[in-house]
């Protein structure tokens, strides 16, 4: 039986098949478009314009001449020179993004998310009371329209991988079911490349091997996949007979919490680059405090100026979520580095190891004080909910308001 | 050169010079022990490092005069696995063999021209019995920072005021401060060195017990290229000092408490042990005393969890506080008596664990195990 494209009445058979993937359509540039509509219809590109942006989001007119997502902003603009360029605008996209995400959130408490425009819904509890997956699927469809003025494509599906694979097969705007009885000849026809966990390196080798399409891939003894692949070659066998044995948690924890900055110009003095660490530090401490983590891991990401990149990690004595110990930490893992006067293109600080604050313990040291910079810091984050996020911050951080250039 | 002595005599003192030896030598010669038979008929065996050095001096029953430099981990496992028979040791040309009964080993010699000489020995400043002060080192020694990044904190503080000798040690988290009486050559005697912890307390471990060991310090009182020596039982080591610098640790002394408990050392230990199998490196084990009861737990919700209850004699309010468990093991490892004091404020503030009865009023113990509890999340 061949996937169908469902109408909303459903009819197509969704028997054992749980599993929604909703994907929202282009979402930056769809609401960025709510505000913009004469731009319907025309190749819009969400991004900063700057020499070194990237674009976030591009509507179907825009991929139609190429362009795609992460892709530097002067390749996009070569590509599809009449495109109209809107500078991303964060706080409207969450806005929308929280509300989307409140209508899964009604449906089932089984919600992953994926990014803050994806995620799996394991709606087999809600067939009672909400109806089958396909019903389901199109109600969500039809709320998300009317409410916020946005489409999503659906993929419905036994699992999720494959309901992943339908929504994209069905986007804009679609609904695909792939029947439980289905999924092989589903998947067969598709590239191997479609498969979740084949990057370029798998694709290449797969190829070198003969192997095009998961239907070839099927076809190959586990044995030989295990023998060119380790442990990931049972992985892809199992993924090509659409066996997924993964379920959808509704809380995935943070694996880490981390920023990363380009240079406007590539940087090789080191105290501007620890200001840099700083920044980042601050930033990420603040976000782990946000969502309630101490994490044990430090690890910075420096790339010089022709691309390579090099990351150092530093497992602390205990967790923390303090920026004062992690720009320590990160400014140590910096000068052990040796890239003393060498040009930096990007920075970045990660925490990684991540648990939950409130099981963290701290060793008190002989001498501390009882109120520290864990306080401080919280302190910070109080004034910043108040006052915004300029309200407070490290003294080195200020710019200087009235240098030479402001007069 | 050359010379015979007993296998055991011989083994015990390469065995004691092998100990300081660097186990990556930054120049090759300093891997080398160096034996010297004197005109008086003294071998002398010697090891250094630039850091630290050590020598024994043996009278022997037969020898001819000569230096010599061979690999001194070689021989230490050499003299170690000789059966129980003289050992001859004979320089020919570029080798040395050493014979023992039907055992016989050729050893290529190293060049003795281009060894360092050893430190000359600072001036002696007194002396103290070779068991109070191995006890007195490795009870401080245990709170000595291991992290070599951090070389202030390894060290162990000596002080010595006239009769009175000092020692002291914090990693930050605890501080075990010790003092003990001691005979300086002139009774207004003062010093300030700090010592390499780790070498300190590996020479105390090696004294010979009931001796008595002379210590030499040179640079007193003053600041830069420091050295203190230790001699005893014909056996001498000398080490550079580390920088002075050091917390301002008697303040930190609390000396009043609101809370006081007191265990038996053994069970108490025992139990630590038991509940801590359950509790990560650098995790705490959570005391809750509760009147004539203290409950010791370890464990968090998500993992394994352990609970043991014990009657302690106690004296103040109910109270919760968290120490790192190898810390309080350690700490009651060092307080050398069957009963376990512990003194204490708030649950935040330092504590303190000293051993056996209670010293009389405004006495202060001769040893003091200081313990920093760890906050438990709010």
């Amino acid at each position: 039986m061949l996937p169908q494209v469902t109408t909303p009445t459903g009819k197509a058979d969704d028997t054992g098949c749980p599993i929604l993937h909703v994907d929202m359509d282009a979402f930056f540039a769809a609401v960025e478009l709510i505000d913009r509509p004469e731009l319907t219809g025309t190749p819009v590109i969400v991004g900063a314009a700057g020499a070194r942006g990237v674009v976030l989001s591009a509507t179907y007119e825009a991929r139609r001449f190429g362009v795609h997502s992460a892709m530097p902003m002067t390749r996009a603009m070569r590509l599809c020179p009449q495109a109209t360029v809107i500078p991303p605008s964060h706080g409207k996209y969450g806005a929308i993004s929280k509300g989307v995400f409140e209508i899964f959130h009604a449906v089932t408490p089984l919600v992953e998310p994926l990014s803050v425009d994806e995620a799996f819904l394991d709606v087999g509890g809600a067939r009672r009371r909400l109806g089958s997956p396909v019903q389901v699927a199109a109600a969500i469809r039809a709320q998300v329209a009317e409410r916020f003025g946005v489409t999503c494509s659906v993929g419905v599906a036994s699992t999720k991988f494959v309901a992943k694979l339908a929504s994209r097969q069905c986007k804009p705007d679609g609904l695909l079911v792939v029947p439980a009885d289905g999924v092989v000849d589903f998947l067969h026809p598709l590239p191997v490349a479609a498969l979740w966990g084949v990057g370029e390196r798998t694709e290449q080798a797969l190829t070198r091997l003969g192997i095009k399409t998961v239907g070839d891939l099927a076809r190959v003894p586990v044995a030989t996949l295990q023998r060119e692949f380790g442990a990931a070659g049972s992985h892809l066998a199992a993924l090509a007979w659409g066996r997924d044995e993964r379920r959808v948690t509704a809380h995935v924890p943070d694996k880490s919490i981390g920023n990363e900055e380009t240079f406007a110009h590539d940087v090789d003095d080191p105290e501007t680059i620890m200001r840099e660490l700083l920044r980042l530090s601050e930033r990420v401490a603040a976000r782990l405090r946000a969502a309630g983590y101490v994490g044990r891991t430090v690890s910075v990401k420096l790339r010089r100026s022709d691309f390579t990149t090099i990351t150092r990690s530093r497992t602390l004595r205990e967790a923390t979520d303090v920026a004062k110990e992690i720009h320590t930490t990160a400014c140590d893992l910096y000068r052990a580095a040796g890239l003393d006067r060498v040009r930096l293109r990007l920075v970045g600080v990660r925490m990684e190891n991540l648990r939950p604050a409130d099981t963290a313990t701290r060793q008190i040291g002989l001498g501390d004080r009882e109120i520290g910079w864990r306080e401080a810091e919280q302190a910070m984050d109080k004034a910043i909910r108040r006052f915004g996020p300029d309200a407070v911050r490290p003294a080195s951080l200020v710019r200087k308001r009235f240098g030479p250039m402001d007069l | 050169m050359m010379f015979r002595v007993d296998r055991d005599v011989l083994a015990e003192a390469v065995a004691w010079t092998a100990r300081s030896l660097p186990a990556r030598p930054s120049v090759p010669v300093l891997a080398g022990m160096r034996l010297e038979v004197t005109d008086d008929q003294q071998l002398k065996l010697s090891g250094f490092d630039y850091e630290v050095s050590a020598e024994v001096t043996l009278d022997l029953q037969t020898g001819e005069s000569g230096v010599v430099l061979v690999s001194g981990r070689l021989l230490a496992e050499i003299t170690r696995a000789l059966p129980a028979q003289p050992v001859d040791f004979v320089v020919e040309g570029a080798k040395a063999v050493v014979t023992c009964g039907t055992a016989r080993f050729t050893l290529l010699t190293m060049p003795v021209e281009d060894y360092p000489s050893l430190p000359a020995m600072p001036p002696a400043a007194g002396r103290v019995g070779s068991d109070i002060f191995a006890s007195a080192v490795a009870q401080v020694a245990t709170a000595a920072g291991k992290d070599d990044t951090l070389p202030m904190l390894t060290g162990v503080r000596m002080e010595i005021d006239g009769d009175t000798v000092t020692l002291a040690a914090t990693d930050r988290y605890r501080l075990a401060v010790r003092e003990l009486k001691w005979q300086p050559d002139q009774p207004d005697f003062q010093a300030i060195a700090m010592i390499p912890g780790r070498t300190l307390a590996d020479t105390a471990k090696s004294l010979v017990t009931g001796a008595e060991v002379e210590i030499a310090l040179s640079s007193v009182g003053g600041t830069g290229e420091g050295m203190i020596g230790f001699s005893s039982s014909g056996r001498r080591t000398t080490t550079r000092l580390l920088d002075p610098e050091f917390p301002k640790y008697r303040s930190l002394l609390p000396t009043e408490f609101s809370a006081r408990a007191e265990l038996v050392t053994s069970s108490f230990v025992e139990a630590v042990k038991r509940v801590a199998l359950v509790a990560e490196r650098n995790t705490p084990v959570r005391l809750a005393f509760r009147g004539d009861e203290v409950v010791l737990e370890a464990g968090s919700g998500d993992e394994a969890q352990a609970v043991e209850v014990l009657p302690v004699d106690f004296d103040g309010g109910e109270i919760n506080i968290a120490f790192n468990h190898q810390f309080l093991l350690e700490g009651l490892g060092a307080i050398d008596s069957d009963v376990a004091r512990l003194q204490f404020t708030t649950s935040t503030k330092p504590a303190i664990l000293t051993g056996g009865k209670p010293v009389e009023d405004g006495g202060i113990p001769d040893y003091r195990y200081l313990i920093m509890p760890i906050r438990l999340s709010s």
